[in-house]
């Protein structure tokens, strides 16, 4: 059991939690403004998409990741005007984000690389020390959003969006536009968490690679009691649940 | 004196009505000014209009001196008007000063300076005598201090104008008697204020003028030195008020009702009905009188099969019933017209016939096994449609298109239509035109006369006196007293009502 | 039918009908925007869905689950809850069916066929009864349930099916149905198909019928709706919410169920992994389309089967790439959930009783 429980499974934790802790914070930013973001998954996956077809023409990951953060963020827009203007259902929407990723990165996938699964390997993050710079950003972002939350005016109004709308509206708050803001955030962490996916921990796009993590990051969020840091808990525990399964995987254990 | 503010010729229509029809307003400097009517008279439009939450189709706004129009609430604030809703516009979670701030909070750099904030909310605290704990949740606090803090909101923004939306309503008598003493507070401070209000008694001690509003036009603005709570009532209906209830003597016959010690808890968990007991006769009509908030919603719950009592039994013609559920108890030939006809009462998006079988829709004849007999339903809500005079185009219409007296009617029809032993009546003429509320009156005489035993709960005092044979005073979930109707004044339910026993 | 209740269903129809459009429309300009011709790919994807009576079967075989799940979809919708886990109910509908007619040998077909069935079906009802206990006793929403409920069916499903239940061979698949449980198929009748059109679709229209005669002509319809419109009037009325929550879940649940059971005794024969490629998830998007009503689920269940089969057809003889179809699919979708969306672009009048 020694072998098992080292450093290098706490390593594993910390980069498998990375897109959780990153997604989890975009879903609760959303959330907290009162709309509920069942589209991590999509977002997610068309970062990733969009991480390494940006990065495969540029030749900068660094591109790679802005490219994500964009097309996380329009995804988001999209998300935004047909719940926020045209007022549908927000998990029907959301599930349509989620289709509408599954397809349309498959269908570019053959239009721009001509291929079915698996993109080409295009430049991926350096690593700083041990990890990718993600994996940093993602533990300063849980901090930088408690702040942002409880100590500035933007997160007391981002709270009082998502609690009593209309006590924000009477107050003068512009609640459609905080929503709009909050839901563009979280979608462009969504899409960061992708990129942290396909061009930090490996260097290619897979079909459906996210399989599953924006739902689970999403469970981190309730399971944080939509706190910052509550959703950094419940990642590392998820994040440690996956690396402990590739390592019992590693010594032939099944899972 | 020259007014602060005048709203002429004010007309806003909305599809199918007009609300506001060419109204006049004008509000004096250091005043507090009624704005009465019955619901749906347009007085919350032209609030509305004033908030800059509608925009007038026609009409003017002169304030301070200057014709502008107001496009949103925000400038509305800026321009020094405030509004205390009806509904409190407060965020559960926050403090009383967070929710004061909020959307003018006091920085430093980036972050919420919650210190000055703090300072900011204890001067004005002071200043105007509104007393708050300032670092309280809103969760935690009464509804009064409540209020307190929605009036600091406004004057935080700095607000010359007050526009307060039923502000009694939610209050007990002290807390009105509190809340009047701000008020000539903050008039002599120089603030004007707009009481909304459809209560006679209050617009008489409280305001210096009032402008009364009926049908979307303004009727006439009069001092109140130089008014009656009578002229008043005539201007709000147009014609004399038939404040007392033609009916004959009760007939009392042997109880059919009883409450024996029964206690029950809100929402949250506290105690909110204490221990109550009381009967009620077949032929007669008890009366609940009493601020809203203190335990009838829970007591009449409890009685329904919606709420389990804590202690204390029920009994119906000597049957325990107590903690049965809802369905049972329907099936003892119980009536209920809810409180809230839009939650509890109907399927808003249900038609007519499907309205007028909920709750006895798996009886026969509706009902052959699981299956549904239309045409029987259909009949069923034709007859009543008929005999309880219910305006609707045909029994298809989904509900929700109907006006608040025609879907109060259809719940009415349906619960007296079962022929029950014992019909309770709560809220029965709320937002209900004149006209339904003189019928609705009738059909409460009309089963109590039929030998029904009726339980009447309703927040209008004026209501209870003039239909109840009987009058139980609840407050803070206890029966302080019970009355014959005949010994029962306005001042002496009024002392029961604020907890004062001699 | 009166006048007005006709003007009310075209109104009804309008909707699906202006998405569908918006949709094709938004397709023909990403073809256009990738060089290929939407007129020719749009014929294309015709002929592959109703070219001839082969077409047209094969287009019914692909219909046929999505009417299960987009009813299923429906009904829960219809008690006001939002079933997203009906993939997984239809994940272990396919399991009890692939292991009750795999494995149960002796029994006549009359007996072992609908055993099967009802297995899927229970299976189904099942795994959705947890999200709905959840929901009933402890509030937790059903969203979340059943999005956590389809992770644990996918795990169980592949672990199971590469694993315990494995047949030999490559694929990871479970052992044939026996004869005694499937389901006809139109090609083992006529010889000029070969489709694996099963009798499943005649389930399919039947479940139509039933749920709607269920929901507008029982008692049990009555409460069910009541719930979804309004809890606390349902509650007054004194229908146990709790319980009908339960109920609309489990039925749900079974439509679920009674989708992977169709899949594994008529068109497929066995479990075989990957053997859905979202039949739960498309029928979110036909209940959509169909406002959540027996008639509409059967016209957009018909709808996603002839975008699909065509959508592979268009694939084949043209440059489109079939996924464009899922992206078309979930434009619809937010065409549909977005209504006012089609209001604005087709302006029709509203009447109004003046009611205030």
């Amino acid at each position: 059991m020694r072998d098992i429980f080292t450093m290098a499974l706490i390593y594993a934790t910390l980069r498998s939690a990375t897109p959780l802790i990153i997604t989890a914070i975009g879903g609760l930013i959303s959330e907290r403004s009162g709309i509920i973001n069942i589209a991590l998954e999509g977002k997610m996956l068309i970062g990733a998409f969009t991480a390494v077809v940006v990065s495969y023409y540029t030749g900068n990951p660094w591109f790679g990741v802005l490219g994500a953060i964009v097309a996380g963020g329009l995804m988001a827009l999209i998300h935004g005007i047909v719940s926020i203007k045209y007022k549908a259902n927000q998990v029907v929407s959301g599930t349509a984000i989620n289709i509408l990723a599954g397809g349309l990165t498959v269908f570019l996938l053959q239009i721009i690389f001509g291929v079915a699964g698996t993109s080409p390997q295009v430049a991926k993050l350096p690593s700083w020390g041990r990890f990718h710079p993600l994996v940093y950003f993602a533990i300063l972002l849980v901090f930088l959003t408690h702040y942002v939350i409880y100590y500035t005016p933007w997160g007391l109004r981002l709270r009082a969006v998502g609690e009593h709308p209309s006590a924000a509206d009477t107050v003068g708050i512009n609640v459609i536009r905080m929503r709009y803001i909050a839901v563009v955030i979280s979608g462009m962490l969504a899409g960061l968490a992708g990129a942290a996916l396909s061009i930090g921990g490996l260097n290619v796009f897979v079909k459906g690679m996210t399989t599953g993590r924006g739902f689970i990051a999403l469970a981190a969020m309730i399971f944080g009691k939509w706190t910052p840091i509550g959703a950094l808990g419940a990642s590392l525990l998820f994040g440690f649940a996956d690396a402990l399964q590739m390592r019992l995987q590693g010594i032939g254990i099944p899972s | 004196m020259q007014p602060i503010l005048s709203m002429e010729g004010i007309t806003k229509r909305f599809p199918g009505v007009i609300a506001n029809d060419g109204v006049n307003f004008d509000l004096r400097a250091g005043e507090i000014h009624a704005l009465v009517g019955e619901n749906g008279a347009g007085k919350s439009t032209l609030m509305n209009i004033l908030f800059g939450l509608y925009q007038p189709d026609e009409g003017r706004i002169v304030y301070k001196g200057e014709e502008l129009t107001i496009d949103e609430p925000n400038q509305a604030i800026k321009l020094g008007i405030g509004m205390v809703h009806q509904h409190f516009k407060l965020v559960p979670p926050l403090t009383v000063t967070e929710n004061i701030v909020l959307g003018s909070e006091p920085k430093s750099g980036l972050k919420f300076d919650r210190k000055k904030a703090l300072k900011d909310v204890e001067a004005l605290s002071e200043k105007y005598g509104l007393l708050v704990d300032p670092n309280a949740k809103i969760e935690n606090i009464s509804v009064g201090m409540q209020q307190r803090v929605e009036i600091l909101k406004t004057l935080y923004r700095g607000a010359d104008i007050i526009i307060l939306d039923e502000p009694t309503a939610v209050l007990t008598p002290q807390e009105v008697k509190e809340l009047f003493d701000i008020l000539k507070g903050l008039t002599k401070q120089g603030k004007s204020i707009i009481f909304i209000t459809h209560k006679l008694g209050e617009v008489m001690e409280i305001t210096n003028r009032a402008t009364v509003m009926r049908r979307g036009k303004t009727i006439g603005t009069v001092e109140t030195s130089e008014t009656s709570p009578t002229h008043l009532a005539e201007m709000m209906v147009g014609r004399q008020v038939l404040l007392r209830v033609e009916k004959e003597e009760a007939k009392p016959g042997k109880p059919v009702l009883r409450v024996d010690g029964l206690s029950a808890n809100d929402d949250r968990g506290l105690l909110s009905v204490n221990h109550v007991s009381f009967e009620i006769r077949e032929g007669e009509i008890l009366g609940i009188a009493g601020v809203e908030g203190n335990g009838q919603s829970e007591l009449l719950e409890v009685l329904t099969g919606l709420r389990k009592p804590v202690s204390g039994e029920v009994y119906l013609n000597e049957k325990k019933i107590t903690g049965l559920t809802a369905k049972e108890i329907k099936n003892h030939q119980v009536g209920y017209v809810p409180e809230d006809r839009h939650k509890r009462g109907l399927v808003l998006d249900f038609s007519v016939s499907e309205n007028t079988i909920l709750g006895i829709h798996s009886r026969k004849p509706f009902a052959k096994g699981v299956n549904l007999d239309y045409k029987a339903i259909n009949n069923h809500a034709d007859h009543l449609i008929e005999k309880f005079d219910v305006r609707t185009p045909n029994n298809q219409v989904h509900v929700r298109n109907l006006s608040g007296g025609n879907q109060q009617k259809i719940i009415i029809a349906r619960e007296l239509d079962t022929d029950p032993v014992l019909f309770i009546a709560s809220q029965p003429t709320r937002g209900v035109d004149i006209g339904a509320i003189e019928f609705i009156h009738r059909q409460i005489v009309d089963a109590r006369d039929n030998g029904k035993a009726v339980l009447l709960v309703s927040a209008e005092l004026q209501e209870v006196m003039s239909l109840s044979d009987r009058i139980a005073v609840i407050y803070e979930g206890e029966i302080v007293d019970i009355l014959e109707a005949k010994d029962a004044t306005e001042d002496k339910l009024g002392l029961l009502m604020a907890g004062i026993k001699k | 039918m009166r006048k007005e209740d006709i003007q009310d269903n075209i109104r009804e129809l309008l909707i699906p009908i202006g998405a569908i459009i918006l949709g094709l429309l938004v397709g023909a300009v990403i073809m256009l925007a990738i060089g290929a011709n939407p007129i020719e790919a749009y014929k294309a994807l015709f002929i592959g869905a109703f070219g001839d009576m082969n077409k047209f079967a094969n287009t019914l075989a692909r219909s046929t689950p999505l009417i299960f799940t987009g009813l299923a979809v429906a009904f829960a919708f219809r008690c006001g809850l939002f079933n997203i886990g009906v993939e997984g109910q239809l994940y272990v509908g396919a399991l009890a069916a692939a292991f009750v007619g795999g494995n149960l040998t002796g029994l006549p077909k009359i007996i072992h066929l609908p055993l099967t069935i009802l297995a899927g079906m229970a299976a189904g009802g099942l795994w959705a009864a947890i999200p709905g206990f959840l929901k009933a006793k402890r509030g937790v929403h059903e969203v979340i349930n059943t999005i956590m409920m389809n992770f644990i069916a996918y795990a169980l499903i592949g672990y199971l099916v590469a694993d315990v239940l494995k047949a030999p061979g490559q694929t990871p698949r479970t052992v044939p149905i026996l004869p005694s449980a499937t389901l006809i198929r139109l090609g083992e009748l006529v010889n000029w198909s070969n489709s694996r059109l099963s009798i499943g679709f005649l389930i399919g229209l039947i479940a139509c019928a039933i749920i709607y005669f269920v929901l507008w002509k029982t008692t049990i319809g009555y409460e069910v709706r009541s719930v979804g419109l309004s809890p606390l009037a349902a509650e007054y009325g004194g229908i146990n919410s709790n319980r009908k929550i339960i109920l609309a879940m489990v039925i749900s649940g079974a439509l679920g169920g009674l989708a992977g059971a169709e899949r594994v005794l008529g068109f497929d024969r066995a479990l075989i992994l990957g053997f859905s490629p979202g039949f739960g998830f498309e029928g979110i998007a036909v209940a959509l389309l169909g406002r959540n009503h027996p008639v509409g689920v059967l016209l957009g269940a018909l709808l996603f089967g002839a975008l699909s089969n065509g959508g592979a057809w268009m694939n084949f003889t043209t440059s489109v790439p079939v996924d464009l179809i899922v992206v078309l699919q979930a434009v619809i979708i937010f065409f549909v959930a977005a209504d006012q969306i089609i209001r604005v672009i087709f302006p029709k009048k509203r009447k109004d009783w003046g009611a205030v």
